[in-house]
């Protein structure tokens, strides 16, 4: 099948898990990762998985075999973790930890994997952001800058790439029911949401497949929200 | 001498669209063969997979004319 080999970052749980099976049910190949891959508690005959600490080097550099065998047309850069606290008592070791993470994390896998749609003439880049990074959230300003830069990030690429044919977009959730979320979401909240729920893996899940497929060709730079309302601009 | 000629030429030619009787050893690949910033960083790539090189980026900087391409490979090959 032609484009249809994707890698996601994080794809053991959450997000990630989402759109990793919906990706197959779809029919995409896919190569899913995480820092230990035998976390994965589900298998596919079209999934492959592999280790990979996006904020670590030495294992960043490890996986660029495992992509160059695999030659992806799509990427979902989805891996990312929150360290919250108030800004006073944020340490500059969380305030690293998120940036190293979420936003060098993007810049170095998606360099391992830009050459290869340049050769090709096709790609699809998606990164996983989040409306804390447009509208900001008390507690998160290492999260929600470094969720602004791969919003930036994205519109750089996009322009610098779309002559050759490849889109790079990002996907702003707000609240989804998660590990990352466990504990946080609270009725107040809810109420103020106006589809008044939380968002499922699979609400982001199926706009990572529209991005991924044919139909969305003509859409490039941009910041999709997947929020129930919650953030309108 | 010629026959690094010829496959640079002949990556020139490819990527960026250009007839070959169009192409002289001084050919900027910019400003005479219309190539944009893109264009001059997948030349380089090109090179490095045709002739098994690496050439590491503050010399690809340099390598603008079909001839400045020439002389790097064969300098360093
Ligand atoms: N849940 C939400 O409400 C929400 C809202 C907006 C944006 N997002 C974004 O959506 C993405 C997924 O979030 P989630 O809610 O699914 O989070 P999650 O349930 O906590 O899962 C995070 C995923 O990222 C992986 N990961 C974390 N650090 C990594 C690292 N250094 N190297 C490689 N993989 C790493 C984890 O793998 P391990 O199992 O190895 O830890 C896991 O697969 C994140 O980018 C997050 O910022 C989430």
């Amino acid at each position: 099948m032609a484009n249809k080999k994707v890698i996601v970052t994080g794809g053991n749980r959450g997000i990630g898990k989402g759109i990793v099976l919906s990706l197959l049910e779809c029919g995409y190949e896919v190569l899913a990762t995480c820092r230990d891959a035998s976390n994965f508690d589900f298998s596919h005959e079209n999934l492959s998985v592999a280790n990979l600490d996006i904020s670590d080097d030495a294992s960043v550099e490890a996986f660029r075999i495992s992509v160059e065998e695999f030659e992806p047309n799509i990427l979902i850069n989805n891996a990312g973790i929150t360290k919250d606290n108030l800004f006073l008592r944020m340490s500059e070791d969380d305030w690293n930890e998120v940036i190293n993470t979420n936003l060098n994390g993007v810049f170095k896998i998606t360099k391992l994997v830009v050459k290869g749609m340049l050769k090709r003439r096709w790609g699809r880049i998606i990164n996983i952001s989040s409306i804390s990074g447009s509208m900001g959230n008390p507690g998160q300003t290492n999260y929600s800058a470094s969720k602004a830069g791969v919003d930036a990030f994205t519109r750089s690429l996009a322009k610098e790439l779309g002559s050759r044919n490849i889109t790079v977009n990002s996907i702003a959730p707000g609240f989804i029911e998660t590990d990352m979320t466990e504990g946080v979401l609270d009725q107040e909240i809810i109420d103020k949401i106006p589809l008044k729920r939380a968002g499922k893996v699979e609400d982001v899940a199926s706009l990572v497949n529209f991005l991924s497929s044919e139909e969305s060709n003509y859409i490039t730079g941009q910041t999709l929200v997947v929020d129930g309302g919650l953030f309108m601009k | 001498m010629s026959e690094v000629l010829d496959k640079v030429v002949e990556i020139v030619c490819n990527q960026l669209t250009v007839n070959k009787d169009d192409v002289t050893p001084d050919s900027s690949f910019v400003e005479d063969l219309g190539a944009d910033s893109l264009d001059t960083v997948e030349l380089v790539m090109a090179f490095e997979e045709e002739f098994g090189l690496e050439i590491p980026d503050d010399e690809a900087e340099n390598i603008t004319t079909i001839k400045s391409a020439v002389d790097w490979i064969q300098n360093n090959s």
